[in-house]
């Protein structure tokens, strides 16, 4: 290890790091703005600046700026130098000619990263006496606030957008001191990571739209460290609360997951939490015919004695979008042989596939981390665009991995980002992408191919049989498919870290099956490949692994047995099978009774509704794609008689007199429960500190010690100060009273520290800045792949792809913005959702002498749908992509095969 | 134009007339050097005889152009394809040299490009032209053509073997395009943002690809020194440096205008020979001897050799030779805000130094000429010139547009102070 010399000190640090990061990996304070630890270096700001001195015999030195300097071993620096602290210090007067100096007014304040480094600094007097610049502000959509007033050029969020993200709507104009960032004219952002903007940006230009809605500062949010529920990647997030309204998402760094990054869907899907449609008290139907009525708990819990009475006679429907612990607390008070998943068959048998896939093969899983260091990468049947936002930003990352070993060669760092990138122009590293239609990563692909389900996986195992002889062979392939193969399975081979991409989304198992085999005939001859497989939510895989039923079982349980009472956990049946048969179902059971956060269809048909607390109001158990669990903590006690939905389970459980819950005293013993139910499950007694952990004999406050008017919250009400709710299933605590100082990283609940009031302070809380949390990167894998395991190959790839006359494959196709449940409900989001279409070939539409846009209907079996369709060139023929999830239209089962009809012919 | 002595760049210049086209390029024994360097000298001969020959870049940094052709990789290995950028994106305040050139016998331009090109084995060249030399753009269009048509360009030049395409390519018009490096990415088509070195455009330029950038002056010169040897050149030059250089003057002189010199000439043979002195009526004061970046020098400097170690020693640069002169009625104040102005709208926006700082010190200066200049301002425009000191902005726009400021400052002291004590422009 280099050792260098800070201010006549000697420090240990990385070799190839450069100064900057290694002062800030040492705890050191030096303001920057350009640099961020993600986007390496590029010498913009020149806040950094540092003074070099040559040898000890060299007395003057000369200033450099530290991100743009290598530290060698033998480096002699120092920051406290006179001329380096003038200098600092001017770079912030500079950058304060023409800010407005609002931050009284401004969203950022409190943790802006300006306000800190301007303090860090010293710059104090304003001497500038002439006009400020200014600018006029875009509307960019519901998501992001311009206010462009406030900008200091450092340049990080055309870097961010453009560079990292792929952006294209979005730049630099105009030159000097005038330098506009935004879009050429008005409009929503394009990119679906625009919301990192908001944490990109160090200081107030980029804000939080949604937040603004109903603004609160910072320093009065109560967080807690929680986990994104709107798909299966589970990135880290920290929701912040105030006066009983969750407020905004921030990301919460996992060097594992989600980096430094979240998409748009995860930052802003988040008002459900305060929709006017949740359930807050129980409701209770009285008699055939008659409304649901608010009950109290109690009342609620005597009816359900009765329902319950008869054990043989309950069902549970549980939830992929539920915690482990709620699901499992569902299994227990039924019974395993009486415990459904929720999810309809053909989901569920994806979800064993990917699993048995996973724990049974020699391939591992791969986190993010893995997919953006890969040095090639096939995706097969994923749209991740829409399907997994921030894995495909992982993947957009792995596209640069040659770029870094072509800069190695020339002797640039891998930080000196704008050198890298210059060098590396047209240099990629392999990215294949098989998908049905064109994707917004398209760009990043070194070659693309589309086609049906079927013919994905045909190439799939066309690669496979291309890297392994032993692998099935694939009869009647197309010479260009074959070769396509060969050229994808020379490149995997080629690399030292490949990855294969897969998922559920095209309801495939044969592409699942493909791609397992591409990665099992790497890791039998070459590198070890991983797998990543998408999954459709954020606990898709927990519920596989819990074991159970699909939902059409529990319908046929139904429909054989007749159990009389059918449990809901956090599910909308009408989402999952089409309306008649959830219908039929909720009518041949006699007693529904739902536990949920909202006021859904399945709820409003239901004998009897618990209110249950959303993620932001309870606490569980999650685990994502990569088998990792992962556990989020209750952010704001909801208050009214909302419980988590694993508490309802319990009373449940006790008032049907079982001892199972007996020892149910907080959410540890249910997780130790749940963790001794199956030996897969086990390390889930490690995500995270049991409730009963302390630093120092203290918890973890929830508020930060600037949290203001405590005592007057509530004064409205009563001018007596409440005492704070208790948080028996956490060592976090609904109080600014606490452990000061920075907990295990599980247990994070904000970014602070002395002088450091922004997301940046998220630096004091790395091993290094840019690398993993001190103490580990929360989560625990519980799926493990079998190492040594022998290959045993899925055969059997598909026959070719044939359309048929009359009829189409209706394929769904996913909307970030409008295909998950609850992150539609909230207005942002919403306004970005697309309407409702059919996408199919213009040759295809054509043969239906349809016009643009032309109103058809869609039937599928006894279902029908009527919307207008779109003719997209590069899907294949005989296929049709249906938007999966719209609200009004989810429940149709896809792929299947349908009808087309002109309305007009009808 | 010009002394006695020779002239190799601008002899067959006819000021006011079209320039020779190829056959009379030709006749004056144009394309010779090109054909003798590319038939009969590999490529190292031809950067060894350049590195001999001393000839230092004209377009204001000075390096020696021999090693800035030898830091390109060479051989089968090297990245493909190689770039040569001909800069002749003109447009410091007070400099047209490159101009005269361009216009006045582009053939010449075209030739040291086919040579350097070939020493540095470049595919495909560049002349990046400032976008309002209109006139040079119509007469460079047309001799490429003729250089194509004759097998001078394209496929196997000159009979050799050698392939080059060269391409025109008119600047958007900005000042930061001038910079090699903002250069390349405007090339590019992106912002004309400087980049980061290193790594050096020889081995990481246009596209990634090694580059060499040379200024227009510089690479008119390369056909002579190819034909008529290193010796010959070096001896062109009265002192340390070699070669001839054209000398400009821009300011209140009889006749402004630009001449072919032995190097090393004079500021006094360049003001009083050459410009006939200053107009009757008007005393020097002070002038910026190698264009508007550079320190001012004082009537007491005028026999100083116009080079580069002397100019340094007097405390300036030779920069581009071109000076501006300041006369005794014209307020030096004035004429720095009116420079300062122009370097701070030129500033590509990039880091916050220049930006920023440059904006303050144009604001500090228009504040002096319209009467509401304080004392303080003079210790704030002297922080700039320390604050704005070569590394540690992001390229050289900065620090050269403090040069004049930091040396007027000191020579013109009195200006400022009566300034800022009147509350007015004395001079109005």
């Amino acid at each position: 290890m280099p050792t260098i010399r800070v201010d006549g000190k000697d420090y240990e640090v990385e070799a190839g790091d450069n100064l900057l990061h290694a002062c800030l990996s040492l705890g050191l304070d030096l303001p920057y703005f350009c640099w961020h630890p993600a986007l390496g270096s590029v010498g913009a700001c020149r806040q950094c600046a540092v003074k070099l001195f040559k040898d000890p015999q060299d007395t003057r030195g000369a200033l450099v700026m530290a991100c743009m300097t290598p530290a060698r071993d033998g480096t002699r620096i120092s920051i406290e130098d006179r001329e380096a602290r003038e200098f600092r210090a001017s770079v912030i007067e500079w950058m304060m000619l023409n800010h407005p100096h609002d931050c009284p007014v401004c969203d950022e304040g409190g943790e802006c990263h300006l306000q800190d480094m301007t303090v860090m600094t010293g710059h104090v007097y304003r001497r500038y006496r002439g006009d400020k610049r200014t600018f006029r502000n875009q509307d960019l959509g519901p998501f992001v606030n311009h206010e462009m007033n406030r900008c200091i050029q450092c340049y990080r969020c055309v870097r961010f957008y453009r560079q990292h993200a792929g952006g294209r709507d979005f730049d630099a104009f105009s030159l000097r001191d005038q330098v506009f960032f935004g879009r050429q004219q008005d409009g929503a952002l394009e990119s679906a990571f625009s919301g990192n903007l908001v944490e990109v940006c160090p200081t107030g230009v980029f804000t939080d739209k949604t937040l603004k809605s109903h603004f609160t500062r910072k320093w009065d949010l109560q967080t807690a460290p929680s986990v994104c529920v709107h798909c299966g990647l589970g990135c880290n997030t920290i929701p912040g609360e105030r006066y009983g309204q969750l407020r905004r998402i921030r990301n919460r760094f996992n060097g594992e997951v989600n980096g430094y990054f979240l998409c748009d869907r995860g930052r802003y899907g988040y008002a459900f939490v305060n929709s006017e449609r949740r359930l807050r008290r129980p409701l209770l139907r009285r008699g055939d015919g008659a409304r649901l009525e608010a009950v109290t708990a109690e009342a609620a819990l005597q009816h359900l004695e009765i329902l319950l009475a008869d054990p043989s006679s309950v069902i549970g429907i549980g939830s992929p979008r539920a915690s482990l612990e709620a699901n499992f607390a569902l299994a227990t008070l039924v019974g395993p042989d009486r415990f459904y998943v929720g999810v309809p068959e053909e989901e569920f048998q994806l979800l064993r596939h990917v699993l048995d896939i996973l724990r049974n093969g020699p391939a591992p899983t791969a986190s993010l981390r893995d997919v953006e260091g890969a040095d090639a990468v096939l995706v097969l049947g994923e749209d991740l665009t829409h399907t997994a936002p921030r894995l495909a930003l992982a993947v957009r990352q792995a596209a640069r991995q040659a770029s870094f070993a072509l800069a190695e060669r020339l002797g640039i760092p891998r930080w000196d980002d704008a050198a890298v990138r210059c060098a590396a122009q047209d240099v990629t590293s392999p990215i294949f992408l098989a998908t049905l239609h064109a994707t917004a990563l398209d760009d990043v692909a070194c070659a693309t191919f589309r086609a049906a389900p079927d013919d994905l996986a045909r190439l799939g195992f066309a690669v496979a049989r291309e890297l392994d002889p032993e692998a099935p062979s694939v009869p009647d392939l197309t010479d260009a498919v074959r070769a396509l193969a060969g050229r994808i399975a020379g490149a995997l081979r080629a690399a030292a870290r490949p990855v294969v991409v897969s998922g559920t989304s095209s309801g495939s198992p044969a592409v699942i099956r493909a791609a397992a085999n591409v990665a099992w005939a790497l890791c039998r001859g070459g590198p070890p490949a991983r797998l990543c497989y998408t999954v459709p939510e954020c606990n898709s895989l927990g519920v596989g692994l819990l074991g159970g039923g699909s939902l059409d079982a529990a319908i046929g349980a139904v429909r054989d047995r007749r159990p009389e009472t059918v449990i809901v956990l956090e599910n909308d049946l009408f989402r999952r099978r089409d309306p008649a048969t959830v219908r039929a179902f909720l009518e041949a059971a006699r007693h529904v009774i739902v536990i949920d956060h909202l006021l859904h269809e399945t709820a409003a048909r239901a004998e009897v509704v618990l209110p249950a607390g959303t993620f932001a109001e309870s606490e569980g158990t999650l685990v994502n794609n990569e088998g990792r669990a992962q556990r989020f903590f209750e952010v704001f006690h909801a208050g009214d008689e909302v419980r988590e939905d694993w508490r309802w389970l319990r009373d449940l459980i006790r008032v049907v007199g079982s001892k199972e819950a007996e020892d149910w005293r907080s959410l540890d013993d249910v997780t130790a429960a749940c963790a001794e139910s199956t030996p897969v499950l086990r390390g889930l007694r490690r995500v995270a500190p049991p409730a009963g952990f302390r630093i120092a004999g203290q918890k973890i406050p929830r508020e930060p010690h600037r949290y203001s008017g405590r005592t007057a919250l509530l004064a409205d009400i009563s001018v007596h100060e409440p005492k704070p709710p208790e948080d028996s299933d956490s060592p976090l605590a609904f109080s600014m009273e606490g452990y000061p100082g920075n907990p295990p990283p599980p247990l994070i609940p904000r970014y602070w520290a002395p002088a450091w009031n922004s997301v940046q302070a998220l630096n004091k809380l790395q091993e290094e800045v840019g690398g993993p949390l001190r103490g580990g990167d929360p989560g625990v894998r519980l799926v493990e792949a079998a190492a040594s395991a022998a290959v045993v190959y899925f055969d059997a790839a598909p026959p070719a792809f044939a359309p048929r006359d009359g009829e189409w494959l209706i394929v769904p196709r996913y909307q970030i913005f409008g295909s998950e449940e609850m992150s539609v409900l909230s207005p942002a989001v919403r306004e970005r959702a697309p309407q409702a279409y059919l996408a199919m070939h213009p040759a295809d539409a054509a043969r239906l002498r349809l016009a643009a846009n032309e109103q058809v209907d869609l039937i599928v079996g006894d279902v029908s749908y009527r919307v207008p369709h779109l003719a997209v060139p590069d899907l294949p023929h005989g296929v049709a992509e249906f938007p999966a999830g719209l609200p009004g239209l989810a429940g149709l089962v896809l792929p299947t095969w349908g009808r087309i009809r002109k309305v007009s012919e009808t | 134009m010009g002394s006695a002595a020779e002239r190799p760049l601008t002899r067959n210049i006819r000021p006011g007339r079209e320039p020779l086209d190829l056959a009379g390029y030709e006749r004056t024994g144009g394309y010779q050097a090109a054909r003798q360097a590319l038939t009969r000298m590999t490529p190292q001969d031809v950067t060894a005889v350049v590195t001999a020959s001393g000839l230092r870049g004209r377009g204001g940094a000075g390096f020696p152009t021999g090693k800035k052709w030898s830091f390109v990789p060479m051989g089968d290995d090297a990245p493909r394809p190689k770039y040569l950028v001909c800069n002749a994106d003109e447009m410091e305040p007070g400099t047209f040299k490159d101009r005269l050139l361009l216009e006045g016998n582009p053939h010449q331009l075209i030739e040291g490009m086919v040579i350097a090109a070939y020493a540095v084995q470049a595919d495909v060249a560049y002349i990046f032209l400032r976008a309002e030399y209109r006139l040079a753009a119509r007469r460079l269009a047309a001799a490429l053509k003729e250089a194509y048509a004759r097998g001078h360009l394209g496929r196997n030049v000159l009979g050799s073997g050698f392939n080059l395409e060269m391409h025109l390519h008119a600047s958007a018009g900005r000042y930061i395009c001038g910079e090699e490096t903002g250069l390349l990415n405007a090339l590019e088509g992106k912002r004309a943002n400087p980049r980061a070195k290193p790594p050096f455009p020889p081995v990481v330029g246009l596209w990634g690809r090694p580059t060499t950038v040379n200024n227009v002056e510089t690479l008119c010169n390369v056909p002579h020194i190819v034909s008529r040897g290193a010796d010959w050149f070096k001896a062109l030059g009265r002192g340390a440096d070699a070669g001839t250089k054209i000398y400009g003057i821009s300011g209140k002189v009889k006749r402004p205008g630009a001449w072919e010199l032995p190097m090393g000439t004079t500021i006094r043979e360049i003001l009083e020979e050459q410009a006939g002195g200053m107009q009757d009526g008007l005393t020097l004061r002070g002038l910026l001897p190698g264009g508007a970046s550079t320190d001012f020098l004082l009537p007491e400097h005028l026999d100083t050799p116009m080079d580069f170690g002397s100019l340094a020693a007097a405390g300036s640069r030779l920069g581009t030779g071109t000076m501006i002169v300041l006369d005794d009625r014209t307020c030096p104040v004035g004429m720095l805000y009116n420079l300062e102005h122009f370097f701070a709208q030129e500033s590509c926006g990039w880091c916050t130094p220049c930006w920023a700082g440059l904006g303050w010190i144009e604001r500090i200066l228009a504040g002096m000429e319209d009467g509401t200049g304080e004392a303080a301002d003079l210790e704030r425009l002297a922080a700039h010139t320390r604050m704005l000191g070569p590394g540690h902005t992001f390229c050289a726009l900065a620090p050269g547009a403090a040069e004049p400021l930091q040396s007027g400052l000191r020579y013109f002291r009195e200006d400022f102070e009566r300034h800022v004590r009147e509350k007015r422009c004395p001079w109005r």
